[in-house]
């Protein structure tokens, strides 16, 4: 993955980031940044909608919930945390770190935060897929009496 | 008349300490944890997800446990739970084109481009009680084999190359939610798909086995079923972008119908959907039989009095919660309604004996 990773890139990859892994990696930071909060964390719900026959016309599936929350660091930086399911803590870092990625210490946020998660994300994904695949079934076809 | 009765309080307080002690269960037992369940329970926590139409599986774990692996009462708390939370938004219709698939079979195409993928399926087990399970040991790693990271198409696009299948007409327009509005007819088709992947599943599988057995002549065949996580995303006012919130598992069925045409429709293949939050199998099948049998009007097709075909009656007796809240009130104390039946049956009683003596036969028929 390249190192271009949009503010999209990472908040979804935050919002979607195993809750222990973050908080593991947010601590080995070292970081405690001064903040406000511009919006307490919160928690909610997000009406999640299909599509009739996959292409079509939406509809409401069911509900998730979502916490989330807004900080502004001490330098000035604003930050969202929107992340999947009702950890608060989860939502406070997740918008620090967000802050964090558009300020002077990017870089290294994204070094010791952004890629781990990434390579955490995509060794998941590729386990599921290696088992996924080892399930295909090969086809073969067996002589069929005429008669 | 509605009469107040008070004196139940330590009654119910000692009742309900009981059902703790009764839900621990014998404590030299080590006690179940929320993580146990949601990794060992999953499919019993998947239904919990769909019905009390709320994903969250650490939750539906805690609903489960509460409940003492009631399904119908866990469904209640999750739904009850879901009442209190804030609505930040809708999301943007899941892409299921995208889905990373765990599982995707077709039962219309042996050789699908993307294959068939069994994944960790209960088919082709023998259903044998395997008694290995009831002593603890490893599991070992599943096997695996390099994955393509290639798209799975769905099926239907293939049918759709060739015209023979009806066609879905993308649309961004606004659905009804029946979370936010009462369940009116006639229902539209958005509402009805709401109403039934959050319908019971029982319910919903018996009407789709109606279906099947020729209550609505609906000869379905599985045209693809898949398994697996897709992103969920959605727009978020500060940003002025989408993100993705979160990921979820869903189920998609996808039935194809033979069709020989109605008086508005030529003779094609016509679809039923069923998309149901995690893995439920067996729950999106039934959904996709029963949408294509209540699609009965708009394609044309003649009232054959089904079950099926009743969204009055199918859309307003799949909700699990709404039929026990109805059902269960009654063993509740109505012991003032109750006086003035008693009261009547002892006057027409009086009132038969003066002047007839006959009995009514009563036939009985026996349960399989």
């Amino acid at each position: 993955m390249s190192t271009e990773l949009t503010r999209k890139d990472w908040m979804s990859l935050l919002a979607k980031a195993p809750a222990k892994s973050l908080a593991w990696l947010w601590e080995a930071t070292q970081l405690s940044p001064d903040f406000t909060w511009l919006r307490a964390p919160e928690i909610g719900a997000a009406m999640v909608r299909g599509r009739m026959g996959g292409t079509g016309a939406p509809f409401n599936l069911g509900e998730m919930t979502l916490t989330r929350c807004s900080v502004q660091l001490a330098t000035g930086e604003v930050g969202h945390g929107y992340v999947q399911g009702r950890d608060k803590d989860k939502a406070r870092v997740a918008a620090l770190v967000d802050a964090l990625l558009q300020g002077p210490q990017a870089e290294a946020v994204q070094a010791a935060v952004i890629m781990p998660l990434v390579a955490e994300r995509d060794k998941a994904k590729t386990r599921r897929a290696t088992k996924a695949a080892a399930t295909k079934v090969d086809f073969f076809t067996m002589v069929r009496g005429e008669d | 008349m509605y009469v107040a009765v008070k004196g139940g309080e330590r009654a119910i307080d000692n009742a309900h300490a009981w059902l703790a002690e009764e839900r621990r269960g014998d404590q030299a037992v080590s006690e179940l944890s929320i993580e146990q369940i949601r990794n060992q329970l999953t499919l019993a926590v998947n239904r919990v997800m769909a019905e009390g139409s709320l994903f969250d599986p650490d939750l539906a774990a805690l609903a489960i446990k509460q409940s003492r692996g009631d399904m119908i009462e866990a469904i209640f708390l999750m739904r009850a739970y879901r009442t209190t939370l804030p609505r930040f938004g809708y999301s943007r219709p899941i892409e299921t084109a995208n889905m990373a698939c765990d599982r995707r079979v077709s039962a219309t195409f042996k050789d699908v481009p993307g294959g068939q993928i069994l994944g960790p399926t209960f088919d082709y087990t023998h259903r044998l009680l395997d008694f290995a399970l009831a002593a603890e040991g490893e599991v070992p790693e599943a096997p695996t084999v390099t994955a393509a990271s290639e798209r799975i198409p769905h099926v239907a696009e293939f049918l759709n190359q060739e015209g023979l299948i009806q066609t879905e007409t993308p649309s961004e327009a606004v659905p009804p939610d029946l979370t936010r509005e009462p369940l009116e007819l006639p229902a539209d088709r958005a509402l009805r798909l709401q109403s039934l992947t959050r319908g019971d599943e029982g319910f919903v599988l018996g009407m789709a086995y109606s279906t099947q057995r020729g209550y609505a002549r609906n000869h379905a065949f599985v045209g693809e079923l898949r398994i697996g996580t897709v992103d969920v995303e959605m727009d978020i006012p500060e940003l002025g972008f989408a993100i993705d919130i979160g990921e979820i598992e869903v189920t998609e069925c996808e039935t194809v119908n033979q069709f020989t045409g109605s008086k508005t429709e030529p003779p094609q293949f016509t679809r039923g959907y069923g998309l149901v939050f995690g893995q439920s199998e067996r729950k999106s099948i039934s959904m996709a039989l029963v949408d294509r049998a209540l699609r009965w009007k708009e394609l044309g097709e003649d009232n054959l009095g089904a079950p099926a075909q009743d969204e009055e009656f199918v859309l307003y007796h799949c909700d699990n919660i709404q039929a026990t809240g109805f059902l269960e009130h009654i063993k509740l104390p109505h012991y003032v309604d109750f006086q003035s039946e008693l009261e009547l049956i002892r006057k027409l009683r009086r009132e038969a004996l003066e002047t007839v003596a006959g009995q009514v036969p009563n036939v009985a028929e026996a349960a399989e």
